[in-house]
């Protein structure tokens, strides 16, 4: 425990986990956003979001190596996965739409594996990263530093929650998913065209994993075989958060983040992702508890 | 009829068994040609690391048939090697190899890539009493399960970062400090090979009473330290020793340089896999990587001549500068054309008494075996990048240049 004498004595480096921790999670909350739509809207837990997500990320990599600005990427990765996830949508996902939900693990697993060797052949398995240029912001005698890529990754993590919002109140494609969400059946008896609502809903979730993708290669690092950590993520917050909600999805995901950052400094980085697992544990026995209280007062 | 049937049926298996003998025996050495096998990454994960492989052991090949073979009982042979891809998978890499010696025939073998893979396939060669020289399996645990039939020309893991706590104790006491003063900090990434080095990097430590103030483990999901260096700006350790394949080394070097962290010594493995000059450029200066080997070394041979020769000719035939994989994979061979000449037979036990005798010079370093089939005679390398530069600064007697130490702060570069 003497790492917590540490922020005890300096509290200013509580300072810097907490808004790494937000940040961090910030990017995250994109990725999970687009997994609890697909989950909320299609009944689709979908294996292979890490892989758009990195797939994204080699898209921002290929700009930035033909000599562009990586943050173009982002809205770029967005454009090409959106076509990247239709494609696949009317390739194999339509089949699985209504089957069970183990179908869908499986056909999405596959996904995963295809688009990892894909992108193996074609851009190695070396890491890679982008350099955005921004540099970093020092607070506090140099003692916390914000890379300004992460407040970058916060914004567009503001302005792409913030449409989504809008798109979902506002559009009529927007009140179709949701309506298609409530019930698949009525939705197309009132003249929805669910197969396009499902098509749009799979292709959206990939343009913001592709737009998460452009951040995490400006903000870490990137390789084939590296996305499972971030669907495992995603699947994390979304299960904290429940269905449906960008609000408590973006919540989670920060405070995961937050959570996280404590837990490796006064742990150690061993603990880092063994802390938020334990941590889920808890939270679902708690909810557990509560619904059960519930139902005891229904009885 | 029934008695040609008869016939047949005792002359099918006889044939048979005549054909799979006279095919074993003709695999191993076909005509004037010795053949060795090997099972090596072409997909996958390690792909990269396996075409260097491949490229170090068929330019061995290359260079020792132009120079007129392997000589054996008065005859000259030419060498050829026979591969499979293991797509990264050990549970492949084990079928392959035991493919290689029953199918193929194949009684000489080379490694693949990676010490996972090693592992995966040494019990395999150890069973049929076939010897495997390899040069990509680093990892300790492949020394201390008694396998006979195993032999590594590289320095093994526990070795990549010791030689940077020595380094710091000799600097400490250049400067008239005592090194049991100095504190450690170390962030190894939480896999079997890495944590080898950091195995190594504690006795090191210990030996010299130095305290280690961090010792983070980092899960392999990981892509990001920024706790483990925030911790290094409370704490303010003396050394700072990171461990985690490329993607530690690229996420280490970035997020030093992104958060300016102040540490007098910084010393990382995978420098050149990560390409973290080309990646951070000034920001990657002053940093120790450890190698294990650089082309700037004073080592030769008669095949290759010097290190730097065997570079150039290595960057004639494949357009780039070897990496250290490549260059162990061609030792490998050596050592195999080596043993084959001394034992001057194909006996495969023979051939492993002379392998365990080998005592020999390469361009690549000094070759010679303990009974564990581990190399004692090469030490490794660290090189610190010094305006975008590689140079070796340690172990003192092989370094071409002054380390500079303690990093100069990030405010005056």
């Amino acid at each position: 425990m003497g790492n917590l004498e540490i922020l005890i004595q300096a509290p200013i480096f509580s300072v810097q986990l907490l808004i790494d921790g937000l940040l961090v999670g910030s990017i995250f909350a994109l990725a999970a956003y687009g997994m609890a739509l697909l989950w909320g809207v299609m009944n689709i837990i979908n294996i292979s979001q890490g892989d758009y997500v990195i797939l994204g990320g080699y898209v921002t990599l290929t700009l930035y190596n033909a000599g562009i600005h990586p943050l173009f990427g982002v809205p770029v990765a967005a454009v090409v996965l959106f076509f990247v996830g239709w494609a696949i949508y009317r390739v194999v996902i339509f089949r699985v739409v209504d089957r069970d939900l183990f179908i869908s693990i499986l056909a999405t697993f596959g996904i995963s594996i295809l688009l990892q060797q894909l992108m193996d052949q074609i851009f190695g398995a070396d890491i890679q990263s982008a350099e955005s240029g921004l540099g970093t912001l020092f607070l506090f005698d140099d003692r916390v530093t914000v890379g300004q890529i992460k407040l970058v990754a916060l914004a567009v993590v503001i302005v792409v929650s913030v449409s989504l919002v809008l798109f979902f109140k506002r559009s009529r494609m927007g009140q179709a998913i949701r309506a298609t969400a409530q019930n698949a059946r009525a939705a197309r008896l009132m003249g929805i065209n669910t197969d396009r609502v499902y098509a749009m809903t799979f292709a959206m979730n990939a343009a913001i994993c592709g737009a998460a993708g452009a951040l995490v290669v400006m903000t870490w690092v990137i390789q084939p075989f590296i996305g499972l950590a971030y669907t495992i993520r995603s699947f994390m917050i979304v299960v904290v958060a429940g269905l449906g909600n960008i609000a408590g999805v973006v919540a989670a995901a920060l405070g995961l983040g937050a959570a996280e950052q404590f837990a490796a400094f006064l742990l150690g980085a061993e603990f880092q992702i063994g802390f938020v697992f334990g941590l889920l544990v808890v939270i679902l026995l708690v909810r557990n508890m509560n619904l059960k209280r519930q139902r005891r007062v229904l009885k | 009829m029934y008695r040609y049937l008869k016939s047949a049926f005792v002359a099918l298996p006889s044939a048979a068994l005549a054909m799979s003998l006279f095919g074993t025996a003709q695999a191993k050495v076909e005509g004037d040609t010795i053949v060795l096998g090997a099972a090596l990454s072409f997909t996958g994960k390690y792909k990269t690391n396996g075409k260097h492989t491949k490229n170090g052991y068929e330019l061995a090949v290359k260079r020792v048939n132009e120079m007129g073979g392997v000589k054996v009982g008065g005859k000259n042979y030419e060498l050829k090697v026979v591969y499979y891809d293991d797509e990264s998978t050990p549970a492949r890499g084990a079928q392959l190899v035991e493919r290689l010696i029953k199918q193929d025939g194949i009684q000489f073998m080379l490694g693949p890539y990676s010490s996972g893979l090693t592992k995966a396939m040494a019990p395999v060669t150890e069973k049929y009493k076939i010897p495997m020289v390899e040069g990509n399996g680093a990892s300790r645990s492949l020394f201390n399960k008694g396998y006979k039939y195993l032999f590594a020309v590289l320095s093994t893991s526990e070795q990549y970062l010791a030689e940077a706590i020595n380094l710091a104790a000799e600097q400490a006491k250049a400067a008239g400090k005592d090194p049991g003063t100095l504190k450690l900090a170390l962030a190894v990434e939480n896999d079997p090979f890495s944590q080898d080095i950091r195995a190594g990097v504690l006795d090191d430590a210990k030996k010299h009473g130095m305290k280690v103030v961090i010792d983070d483990k980092l899960p392999k999901e990981l892509n990001d330290m920024t706790v483990t260096l925030t911790k290094v700006k409370a704490l303010k350790p003396d050394v700072l020793v990171v461990s985690g394949h490329s993607k530690g080394a690229a996420t280490a070097v970035r997020q030093m340089m992104e958060q300016k962290v102040e540490v007098p010594m910084f010393a990382i493995t995978h420098c050149e896999a990560a390409d973290v000059v080309g990646k951070f450029g000034p920001g990657a200066d002053y940093t120790l990587c450890a190698t294990q080997w650089a082309e700037t070394m004073t080592y030769e041979d008669d095949y290759f001549g010097s290190a730097s020769d065997y570079a150039k000719l290595f960057e004639k035939e494949y357009g780039y500068v070897p990496p250290y994989q490549a260059a162990e994979s061609t030792a490998s061979v050596l050592v195999w054309v080596d043993a084959l000449q001394r034992a001057s037979s194909f006996d495969t036990a023979k051939l492993r008494d002379a392998l365990s005798a080998t005592d020999m010079r390469t361009f690549y370093g000094n070759v010679k075996f303990d009974e564990t089939g581990k190399n004692i005679a090469k030490p490794m390398v660290l090189r610190q990048i010094q305006g975008g530069q590689y140079k070796v600064v340690a172990p003192t007697k092989w370094a071409s240049d002054k380390l500079v130490h303690p990093r100069p702060k990030w405010s005056e570069r």
